[in-house]
């Protein structure tokens, strides 16, 4: 048989014999129902305002979660890879906006663009050396590059600009009375700024990949690479410009955290690790899920690390277990749903 | 007479250690349909595959009388080559359109638009299924998409990888008659791998018999469907 077919597993096997509702986002949906029923109680005594306060401040790390999430999504479809440099090479981005707006004296804004453009080249020209030698199905050699360019960009990044935290400058209006106030609870301009900025970056790059060759040609090389090179896609060249989109779109998300965090060679460590929740939940392979899955593993981060300690018996819980938060959800979600809420269940030829 | 489309001399291939195909010597003129029958596992994949560059060969390839054999893939569909791979080979992910629009990648005319227009007339369920995701069409309607997408290139010499496989009877006789029909109406030239012996020989002007990686046997269509071992071997009489 050549037709396409869902890829059959044991597991798939062993849910069919389940009643049809219990399927992996029924676990899932019931995992977050349930954590948010055991924080019921402190959420309602702490009453509307602060819960939306925590709601609103959870914002702002969703889309910097979706803006790193999407960037590692474009790498994975391409290749079915994890760049574990991803969050490196942003963080390497967000020095060099640091070097030019605050050594150099240049406006923000400008700093930010031509940081993207900088690393967008330094990640088309990794692709080159480090990644195209390898052939597309030699997965083990390139995770390990990718983890030792990881380690690299942190050595250098620390060499040139040291180790101690910087003050980055803000790219939106970040005084303390820049706000408004929706039911008792403050919205910071900052947060405004940083969902709009989501919001263009989303347009630009589904017009990019929707309706432009090169896109059309990224998507061919995600779908299926051989047949992309039987219709003449280059498809070197085309996972250089997904390295080089995934690279300008991490440095934008780690400059628009980078105030609110100060700079440090580690600093996108933490958050990485977020972003590849909110990809593994949304589906590795959707863009849009990816964004969902950052403002769900954003909220759930806030809700749990601001009102944990408040339920009996998890006064324990302080906000440092906000990443095993994140890693027991990618647990749970690639044991009951590896393909995540809106990813594209594996296809294989048999 | 002119060039051919199409010379293969000496070719060899082989995946790692294991040598697939010895000393294949082929030639397809302008406007043939050309057949190379085959067993599972005799190496016809393999030969259509050499010829767009896609395995380690050694020989020669010669495309409008230029040796192509070292060239990458993407420069032998720029000129004039397009391949329909075993298994359809479309983008699942990708809706019908898209795939359309990948298969006239290489174009840079105006046409495109219109083209596409062409393809889901002669294919309507294409055009009923435009917006749909690939993977989500028949098995039959995804080897029309691929078809038609080979067709988008507007391609001089088209490769079918047993267009046959795991389709029903009917709608193989239904896509070997659009196999003759475009081959009359644009002049495409064709070269087919096919087990299924009965329905190629018969949209077919010439054939070559492949067997454990060596050519063993080549005629017309009428030769070959008279021939004892073919006859044998292919045609169950």
């Amino acid at each position: 048989m050549t037709r396409f077919a869902p890829h059959i597993s044991e597991r798939d096997l062993d849910m069919a014999s389940r009643p049809k509702w219990l399927n992996g986002s029924t676990v899932l949906y019931a995992a977050m129902a349930v954590v948010l029923l055991i924080l019921l109680g402190p959420i309602f005594r702490g009453g509307s305002q602060l819960f939306l306060q925590r709601v609103f401040d959870s914002l702002n790390n969703g889309a910097v979660y979706a803006v790193t999430a999407i960037s590692l999504v474009l790498i994975f479809k391409a290749t079915t890879l994890i760049n574990f440099a991803q969050g490196n090479i942003a963080m390497f981005g967000a020095y060099v906006c640091y070097q030019l707006s605050v050594k150099m004296g240049w406006p923000v804004w400008p700093s930010i663009f031509v940081a993207m453009i900088v690393m967008a080249i330094v990640g088309a020209a990794i692709e080159r050396t480090l990644i195209r030698p390898f052939g597309p199905a030699d997965h083990l050699p390139v995770v390990l590059i990718t983890f030792g360019l990881a380690s690299i960009l942190l050595a250098l990044a620390g060499a040139i600009w040291g180790l101690e935290f910087l003050a980055f400058p803000s790219p939106f209006p970040a005084k303390p009375g820049d706000r408004f106030t929706i039911g008792g609870a403050f919205f910071r301009y900052e947060t405004v700024g940083t969902l709009l900025v989501l919001a263009v970056m989303l347009v630009v790059l589904f017009a990019i990949l929707g309706r432009t060759k090169m896109g059309l040609a990224f998507r061919a090389v995600s779908s299926n690479v051989e047949s992309a090179r039987l219709v003449g896609v280059h498809t070197g060249r085309t996972l250089q410009f997904g390295w080089a989109l995934a690279a300008a779109l991490s440095v934008l998300g780690a400059c628009l955290v980078a105030k609110q965090t100060n700079l440090e060679p580690s600093f996108m460590a933490k958050l990485t690790i977020f972003a590849f929740a909110a990809a593994v939940l949304g589906g590795l392979d959707s863009i849009g899920g990816s964004v969902i899955g950052a403002f769900i593993v954003a909220v759930v981060q806030s809700l749990v690390t601001g009102y944990g300690q408040q339920v009996a018996g998890f006064g324990w819980l302080k906000s440092n277990f906000a990443l095993v938060v994140a890693f027991a959800l990618i647990l749970v979600v690639l044991l009951f749903k590896p393909e995540g809420l809106y990813g594209t269940k594996r296809i294989e030829r048999v | 007479m002119s060039e051919p489309v199409l010379e293969v001399s000496d070719l060899g291939a082989s995946y790692g250690a294991i040598q697939v195909l010895r000393n294949i010597n082929f030639v397809v003129n302008a406007g043939e349909v050309v057949v190379i029958l085959g067993a599972n596992g005799a190496g016809k994949t393999t030969t259509l595959r050499s010829v767009c560059a896609m395995v380690a060969t050694s020989g020669s390839v010669r495309l409008f009388g230029e040796e192509v054999r070292t060239h990458d893939t993407a420069d032998i569909v720029r000129r004039g080559v397009a391949h329909v791979p075993q298994g359809r080979g479309t983008f699942p992910e990708l809706s019908v359109l898209d795939n359309l629009r990948l298969g006239a990648y290489v174009r840079k005319d105006k046409e495109i638009a219109s083209d596409i227009d062409q393809w889901t007339t002669v294919f309507p369920r294409l055009g009923e299924r435009k917006d749909q995701a690939a993977g989500s069409l028949s098995g039959g309607e995804q080897q029309m998409l691929a078809v038609a997408r080979a067709m988008m290139s507007r391609p001089k010499l088209l490769l079918l990888d047993e267009p046959s496989l795991g389709l029903a009877p009917l709608i193989i006789e239904d896509l070997f008659g659009r196999f003759a029909a475009l081959n009359k109406d644009t002049g495409t030239t064709m070269l087919v791998v096919e087990q299924n012996a009965e329905i190629a020989l018969d949209i077919a002007d010439r054939g070559y018999v492949l067997e454990a990686g060596q050519i063993v046997l080549e005629g017309t269509s009428n030769e070959l469907h008279s021939n004892d071992a073919v006859r044998a071997a292919y045609l169950g009489a």
